[in-house]
């Protein structure tokens, strides 16, 4: 499916969403944290989109706005797609998890919670994965300073 | 003293006179005792180290390197080295370990092979123990092995030892049975369970070209079983390292460690060494029919030294499992024993009684 | 309570034995985690209840570090992943610069990335074939797949002067040209090795013992693969066709002819066969590319300070265990604003509970084995 019959479904189910495929070589639809568990389900769920592989799940500090951003691929259908969520609230970011639709999201969310703190509504088992429990901050956020352990050049 | 290299019987009764001339009846056979256990204890350590030496070399054989090549010539000083090393090692013990069973179950291990090794006849006459229930014994003793292992994993305080201790203990008492019965086999034979008589019986030929096919069947059992009886590969699920780390003796260390290292490789050579009195003929030498020029070369040959060759020839094919095979999964070993080799040893046996009694054999 | 569970951990309705689940920590020092990678199972005896894996033991924040370094720095990180496949990962990220740049890279370039990146896989493989053996006690295949793996290390040494985390690519092309030896010892380590890959079926493939351990063991569905973005054999063994190669050709993989390996059954003993059928894929592609290397250079310039045009580059590269994806962001600094490496092995891992559920102890660390995992890799 084209990247144009693509903007159509996504205008359809979430008629304020972002569309724009500049700098990316991917279609981009940027919406709310609260959108994007139903639009995800269901450009899954579509028969003529069928988003089933979720390749790459991760977080960007823009430093005003968090965004995460999904990867999506159909084996089917072959076409591929970015979804971003856009969270403003710096203080307590927070959007809908979509490990209900893809397994390896609770993975790859817990590595965001993780790195960016980011938290993911109703997610099943939601821990720090690659620091120790007790780790402060967020390290992949770009206002984490730790003098002891980065060297700055 | 008249030493024959032939024939040990007289050499050992005149050692026995004299230390009766010379002492009290009682010192004598303690003297006697004492004598027997050094050289035993000689025996074994320099079995161990010889072994030890011999598996590296037919696994660096079978996995085209070279093995040890540093210390030593051919590396022949290496097992000394590691003896040496594993002597100034830290003794371990874990937080919580039941110390007095941690520390006991390192010598059963090692006990069961010495009560074992006595009754191997290593030439004519050459023999500690001679019983006439010489077969039973060697079964029996050398289970008291599984009890060391079952206290070592018991008492580590290691969950990896445990199960290691469980599968040991599930995969020898299953395997005995099958060790047990394709020796009886060649008991219907032979009609004794003295392994002298077994060795005697077999003067015109070994069991297993004597036997007929259930002799070969009884064989073939008797390597898997008492392969995996002795706890080695590809039945090593006891301390299989890629799965439970080293099973029952991973919290062991130093000479502990080396005294289940040691005993394993001497259980290795009780079972070559049976393996060879029953099926192979023991000391005796190879005699082709009636080719007597043949024969007399065969005769000319030690029995010491058949008998070290039979038992070598024996230890380089369990060898050759162990650095061949992937190793079997519990259930799987389980499943092979009751399911397989039992009923077949049964049908066997009862084989063997009926070539026995028609006189089928040779 | 007395309960007695049957194989397939069902409760028996016969009860008259107590059982008791306890948990075992594999790991993260054991032998067969290749690395510092913990399990936690949940055991009910030698039955495997629940696999938890926890990560990060070797976790060295490559991703933020990255955000620092220049993009040819980018590059000698990615050894430090997976590093078996560390020409592939350097490639990914050499790609995606290339590909924010929009810079035309030398034919000859192409050639010689993707035949290094096939003796790379074949490498990676030979050494998952030897600890594969290792982890089911056949020690001895250990010895096998290092030494024909030793070839293809001197080709690298000769090539590049590393052996393991070679670091050969750059920005724009590879660091020097293919050493004059490359073309021969490249063919004589093929010839060489077409011999022995029928030697690695005998010693492991049609044993008995083999078989029994790793048939019907640790199945995967189709669903469950792609839900849970598992990659490279271990997913096309389970019916998942996720070749990058294929799907989206780079370096030189559009010229050559070679077949996607998919089976369906998904268990252990076809993920192994789909990684030894890689290996003859991955001769036949170097067999097409090794006679044909265009002469020309061996570089294209690049200025010393790299900085890519504002944007999102997204580079997908098919290593030895699956799909790797870098994910640069750029704001036309010297240095990325973001750099996400989507590596394969973080993704499998994850596969691994619902695929042990009611199997043994023994059949974990098999199916371990033919997922391949590299911890560093899962960690980054």
């Amino acid at each position: 499916m084209s990247n144009e019959e693509l903007k159509n479904i996504i205008l359809q189910i979430t008629p304020d969403a972002e569309l724009t495929e500049e700098g990316s070589e991917f279609l981009n639809a940027t919406v709310k944290p609260d959108q994007l568990h139903f639009l995800a389900e269901k450009l899954r769920n579509d028969k003529n989109t069928l988003f089933d592989y979720l390749y790459c799940l991760t977080g960007v500090d823009w430093i005003s706005n968090f965004q995460v951003v999904y990867h999506l691929e159909s084996t089917v259908h072959n076409h591929r797609i970015v979804l971003k969520a856009k969270i403003t609230d710096r203080e307590n970011p927070s959007v809908d998890t979509v490990s209900d639709i893809w397994k390896t999201a609770e993975f790859h969310e817990r590595e965001v919670y993780d790195l960016f703190g980011i938290k993911f509504n109703n997610h099943p088992d939601l821990r720090r994965i690659l620091l120790e429990e007790d780790w402060k901050g967020y390290p992949l956020r770009k206002d984490y300073a730790d003098e002891a352990n980065i060297v700055e050049l | 003293m008249n030493f024959n290299i032939y024939d040990f019987t007289d050499f050992v009764t005149s050692v026995s006179n004299w230390l009766n001339e010379i002492l009290s009846p009682e010192l004598a056979v303690i003297t006697g005792m004492a004598i027997i256990g050094i050289i035993f204890l000689l025996f074994i350590a320099l079995l161990g180290l010889s072994l030890v030496y011999i598996e590296r070399k037919v696994c660096a054989f079978f996995q085209q390197r070279l093995g040890p090549m540093r210390v030593g010539f051919w590396g022949t000083a290496q097992t000394i080295a590691d003896i040496i090393k594993l002597i100034f090692k830290e003794p371990l013990v874990t937080k919580n370990a039941d110390k007095f069973l941690f520390n006991l179950a390192a010598f059963i291990v090692m006990i069961a092979p010495l009560l074992a090794i006595a009754a191997v006849p290593f030439a004519k006459g050459l023999h500690v123990l001679d019983f006439d229930i010489g077969i039973f014994y060697v079964t029996a003793v050398s289970s008291i092995g599984v009890t060391g292992i079952l206290l070592a994993g018991w008492s580590s305080n290691n969950k990896y030892s445990l199960i290691g201790a469980m599968r040991s203990g599930a995969q020898i008492v299953s395997y005995e049975l099958s060790v047990g019965l394709s020796l009886l086999t060649i008991i219907i034979l032979t009609g004794s369970l003295q392994l002298s008589e077994i060795v005697n019986s077999q003067s015109d030929g070994w069991w297993i070209f004597k036997g007929n096919i259930p002799a070969v069947i009884a064989f073939i059992i008797f390597i898997i079983a008492s392969t995996a009886e002795s706890n080695r590969g590809p039945f090593d699920l006891a301390e299989a390292e890629s799965e439970i780390t080293a099973g029952f003796h991973t919290e062991y260390s130093g000479i502990k460690f080396a005294f289940f290292f040691l005993s394993e490789y001497v259980n290795l050579f009780i079972i070559a060494a049976i393996g060879t009195t029953v099926f192979f003929g023991g000391w005796m030498p190879l005699h082709l029919g009636n080719l007597t020029f043949f024969n007399n070369i065969m005769d000319f040959i030690p029995p010491l030294i058949w008998f070290f060759m039979k038992v070598a020839a024996l230890l380089f094919l369990i060898m050759w499992f162990k650095w061949t095979f992937p190793r079997l999964r519990i259930d799987q070993m389980l499943t092979l024993e009751w399911k397989y080799l039992l009923p077949l040893n049964l049908m066997n046996l009862m084989l063997m009684s009926i070539v026995s009694l028609n006189g089928w054999h040779f | 309570m007395f309960t007695l569970l049957d194989e397939n951990g069902k409760t028996d309705t016969k009860e008259f034995t107590e059982t008791q689940e306890y948990f075992v920590n594999m790991g993260p020092q054991h032998p067969s985690t290749h690395g510092v990678l913990r399990l936690l199972l949940t055991l009910d005896g030698e039955i495997i209840r629940r696999v938890e894996p926890h990560i990060g033991y070797i976790h060295r924040s490559i991703e933020k570090m990255c955000e620092k370094d220049s993009y040819q720095q980018v590059v000698h990180l990615t050894d430090r992943m997976d590093y078996l496949s560390c020409h592939i990962n350097n490639e990914a990220v050499c790609l995606c610069v290339e590909k924010g740049l929009q810079l035309e890279i030398p034919e000859r370039v192409k050639y010689i990335r993707t035949i290094i990146s096939e003796l790379t896989r074949i490498a990676s493989h030979q050494l998952w074939w030897g600890v594969m053996g290792m982890d089911l006690g056949a020690i001895t295949s250990f010895l096998y797949g290092f030494r024909d793996r030793e070839m293809i290390t001197d080709i690298f040494e000769e090539t590049c002067g590393a052996r393991l985390t070679m670091n050969y690519n750059v920005p724009g092309g590879v660091m020097f040209d293919i050493h004059p030896n490359f073309r021969k010892r490249t063919k004589d380590f093929i010839s060489h090795f077409k011999k022995k890959l029928p030697e690695y079926d005998e010693l492991l493939t049609g044993n008995v013992i083999f078989e029994e351990r790793t048939k019907g063991i640790g199945y995967l569905s189709k669903e469950d693969a792609i839900s849970f973005g598992v990659t490279g054999p271990s997913a096309r063994a389970s019916g998942f066709a996720c070749d990058i190669r294929k799907k989206i050709p780079y370096s030189a993989y559009d010229k050559v002819d070679f077949k996607e390996i998919v089976f369906t059954e998904g268990d252990s003993y076809t993920r192994y066969k789909a990684r030894i059928a890689e290996m003859w894929e991955s001769m036949h592609i170097i067999e097409q590319l090794i006679d044909n290397i265009p002469e020309g250079e061996f570089k294209a310039k690049t200025k010393a300070v790299i900085k890519l045009p504002p944007g999102e580059y997204y580079q997908r590269v098919e290593t030895a265990r699956g799909e790797l994806g870098v994910f640069i962001i750029s704001d036309n600094k010297k240095s990325p604003y973001r750099v996400k490496f989507r590596s394969p092995g973080f993704s499998n891992l994850f596969a691994l509970d619902t695929m042990a559920k009611g199997c043994k102890i023994a059949d974990l660390v098999a199916m371990m084995s033919t997922l391949d995992l590299v911890i560093p890799d899962i960690d980054r």
